[in-house]
């Protein structure tokens, strides 16, 4: 087992260090070079341009040098001192930045995969235990049409049928006046009073998904000859699913919890655009808009391994549970 | 298991005797002469093709769900002739108007071919904003194949035939099915338009990853070995990168000056870019699985080359495969072009795709006040379910040997 884990860590790598380098060429996208454009929207807004801390940035970053400087310079930048760059948009280091929102996206995904567990699990056993029934092919119909609709729309619907019924404005995880704030109790009460909905929405997708898997897995396992012996042995019906089947059936959830954490904080990147939340995606979007590109380029960065870690978390789950893959792996 | 009575001499009684060797052939043919029900017979007849579609053609939802793609192809090829106006035309006098209620009642209740009243366009005193009544005085019948705004289809011939309309000057009275938007353009014609761009970045999308997929997966299933190690490893790669901000990224870098040709194509192959590999993906497990059956040996031993092994007896036996995972692949490309034009990374204005169009709805403001601009996402809905069914009834006819 520790020389499967090993290996994964040691395959990691390779596809880190890729990574890196389309960050890093994402960075550069962008025509002229970081330095002349933060000059010039420092100008723009009638800042004194300091020379000298132009010429020290351009140093800490090796600009006008070849491709290859600046790019080390990035990489160990952010691997020895934890140095991210500079956001132009925001003056403040990157690093700053980054950790709060990261933290926010990190949490709603969680909760969001947790309140979809908890819907899809029981729905599921239900549809499979209840094959063909009405609810059966209600929950089934529902899964599929939560499957197909795209997040952000679902998002759009919420805020309309919110702002009409109500007439509230429900974006945003804060209230204004706790936006920027120091954390304390009523700004943490204030956040779960706006969780619930991007939490509902986001987790409306991947409740449909793990709906089929829980229903998919639950009805191949009914058909086990050890099921037939429980019950034949006269174990109650209630008692025998959930102990049995069911406990089968949730080993793919967990095994790929990983991969699910990591696809949920990237795809809820729209989401989070529509319901302006305080998390990654609305901030990468205008800071690829504004060409802020050490930021944008960063989120990428963070983002690509967030899902590289969370393969290689799935992948020593999986193999923990299956010895069969650690074996051929 | 019929009744002794039937005892007389038939065709089927035949077959219950255990055949003696020298009958065996003689009855093989008696048993294609006999009456099966005519379906039956079919069946041991169709070919390959004619069986998937028996077998698609039981998958109601999908068979409906093509009915609708097609609709919406037919609508978008000819958009200039669907739409009653055209997309970027201005009528100032319509600025956020609903949609116009069609009507077959008039006000006497009397039923009358399909009209809608004269608007007429007030102002609340309080809110300062437009409100549209109806003149019930005034009627307007709708007419098919009326002549009006002039246009060139496909670019090429002028015409001003329009597949329905009013008789009236467009300025003062217009029929807007979808309502039209702040600046007062119709929503159903720019629909129409917008479904060129959207309906068809799927489809090239699509092709772009399937040359990549087949071309690459195929490499890698064919020849196995180290270059399958390769490519496998590049495609886990591209895997772990995040699509949804790697393609923000990417679209992002597209210089804002492009013309709308140039973006339309560039946003395609980004979206292709990471959609290859599921393809190369399903390729490559059936060059894994056929590469092993008997006729490629077969063909190999009676000295077939490669190339005529692959193109002559592989491909037609996964075509069908291929054909159901491109469906099920469009509707992701579509959602992604409209994603990303939706948050003004992608298409931008003067171009018109379902996703420029919703960004009307970003507002949640004006999404209350006009919920009609929001008929966009209707029709990006309409189509991927569409494609997420017809894909379903694909794939299981796919295979019309399984039963």
């Amino acid at each position: 087992m520790i020389k499967y884990i090993l290996k994964r860590v040691l395959m990691m790598i390779p596809t880190l260090i890729v990574i890196s380098m389309i960050s890093f060429v994402v960075i550069q996208l962008p025509p002229g070079d970081y330095l002349t454009s933060y000059a010039a929207s420092l100008r723009q807004e009638g800042d004194r341009v300091d020379e000298a801390e132009l010429e020290m940035l351009a140093r800490r970053y090796g600009l006008g040098q070849p491709a290859y400087v600046q790019y080390y310079k990035w990489v160990s930048g952010i691997i020895l001192r934890g140095d991210w760059g500079q956001s132009m948009e925001w003056r403040r280091p990157v690093r700053d930045l980054l950790w709060e929102r990261m933290a926010l996206t990190v949490a709603i995904s969680s909760i969001s995969i947790i309140v979809s567990w908890f819907v899809a699990i029981p729905v599921g056993v239900f549809s499979a235990t209840h094959q063909y029934s009405v609810p059966d092919y209600l929950f089934s119909s529902l899964s599929f049409i939560g499957a197909g609709l795209p997040g952000f729309m679902i998002a759009l619907v919420v805020m309309w049928i919110a702002m009409r019924q109500f007439g509230l404005n429900v974006g945003g995880l804060f209230s204004p006046e706790f936006i920027g704030a120091p954390w304390s109790w009523p700004k943490v009460v204030d956040l779960l009073q706006h969780l619930w909905i991007p939490v509902v929405v986001i987790a409306l997708g991947s409740t449909a998904g793990s709906i089929r898997t829980t229903r998919a897995n639950v009805l191949d396992e009914m058909n086990k000859p050890y099921v037939e012996t429980a019950r034949a042995k006269g174990l109650k019906e209630r008692k025998l699913i959930w102990k049995y089947p069911v406990r089968v059936a949730m080993n793919p959830f967990f095994s790929t919890v990983g991969w699910t954490l990591a696809s949920l904080v990237s795809g809820q990147t729209l989401v989070a655009v529509v319901l302006s939340l305080q998390t990654i995606g609305p901030m990468m979007l205008r800071a690829l808009t504004s060409q802020d590109m050490y930021l944008a380029g960063s989120f990428l960065l963070l983002l690509s391994t967030l899902t590289v870690i969370g393969t290689l978390i799935s992948d020593i789950l999986l193999a923990w549970v299956d010895p069969r893959i650690r074996m051929e792996g | 298991m019929t009744i002794p009575e039937t005892d007389a001499i038939g065709p089927s009684d035949d077959l219950d005797e255990a055949p003696r060797p020298g009958e065996v052939a003689q009855e093989l043919i008696e048993t294609e002469t006999m009456e099966l029900p005519e379906e039956e017979e079919q069946l041991y007849v169709a070919g390959q093709w004619q069986l998937m579609w028996w077998k698609f053609r039981k998958h109601k939802l999908a068979v409906v769900s093509a009915l609708v793609l097609i609709l919406l192809y037919v609508v978008a090829i000819f958009a200039e002739v669907v739409a009653p106006y055209d997309p970027s035309t201005y009528f100032i006098r319509y600025k956020m108007a609903p949609p116009t209620p069609i009507r077959i009642i008039d006000a006497e209740g009397q039923l009358r071919w399909p009209f809608v009243y004269q608007r007429v366009r007030d102002r609340d005193p309080d809110t300062l904003r437009d409100i549209y009544t109806e003149d019930r005085s005034i009627r307007h019948p709708i007419r098919f194949f009326v002549r009006g705004a002039p246009y060139r289809l496909w670019g090429i011939w002028e015409m001003d035939l329009h597949l329905f309309g009013l008789d009236a000057e467009p300025q003062e009275q217009a029929i807007f099915l979808f309502g039209a938007d702040r600046m007062g353009r119709d929503i159903f014609s720019r629909l129409c338009y917008g479904g060129r761009i959207s309906l068809s970045i799927g489809l090239i999308g699509v092709l772009l990853s399937l040359i990549l997929g087949i071309f690459l997966g195929g490499v890698s299933g064919y020849y196995g070995g180290r270059i399958d190690t390769v490519i496998q490893r590049v495609i886990e790669f591209i895997r772990t990168i995040p699509a949804i901000p790697l393609w923000m990224a990417l679209s992002a870098a597209l210089p804002a000056d492009w013309p709308i040709v140039r973006v339309y194509f560039g946003i395609t192959i980004i979206l292709s870019l990471i959609g290859w590999t599921g393809m190369a993906r399903v390729v490559r497990g059936r060059f894994l699985s056929l590469r092993e059956e008997d006729f490629v040996l077969a063909a190999r031993l009676s000295g077939s080359g490669e190339i005529r092994i692959i193109m002559r007896h592989m491909v037609p036996s996964f075509l069908s495969h291929i054909i159901a995972s491109l469906t099920i692949a469009i509707p992701g490309t579509i959602l992604g072009e409209t994603g990303l034009s939706f948050i003004g990374l992608g298409l931008r204005a003067p171009a018109i795709s379902w996703g420029v169009l919703l960004q009307e709805a970003q507002n949640v403001r004006s999404l209350a006040q006009a919920p009609w601009v929001f008929w966009p996402a209707a029709a990006v809905v309409l189509t991927v379910f569409a494609f997420n069914f017809v894909g379903d009834g694909l794939r299981d006819a796919a295979d019309p040997y399984a039963r």
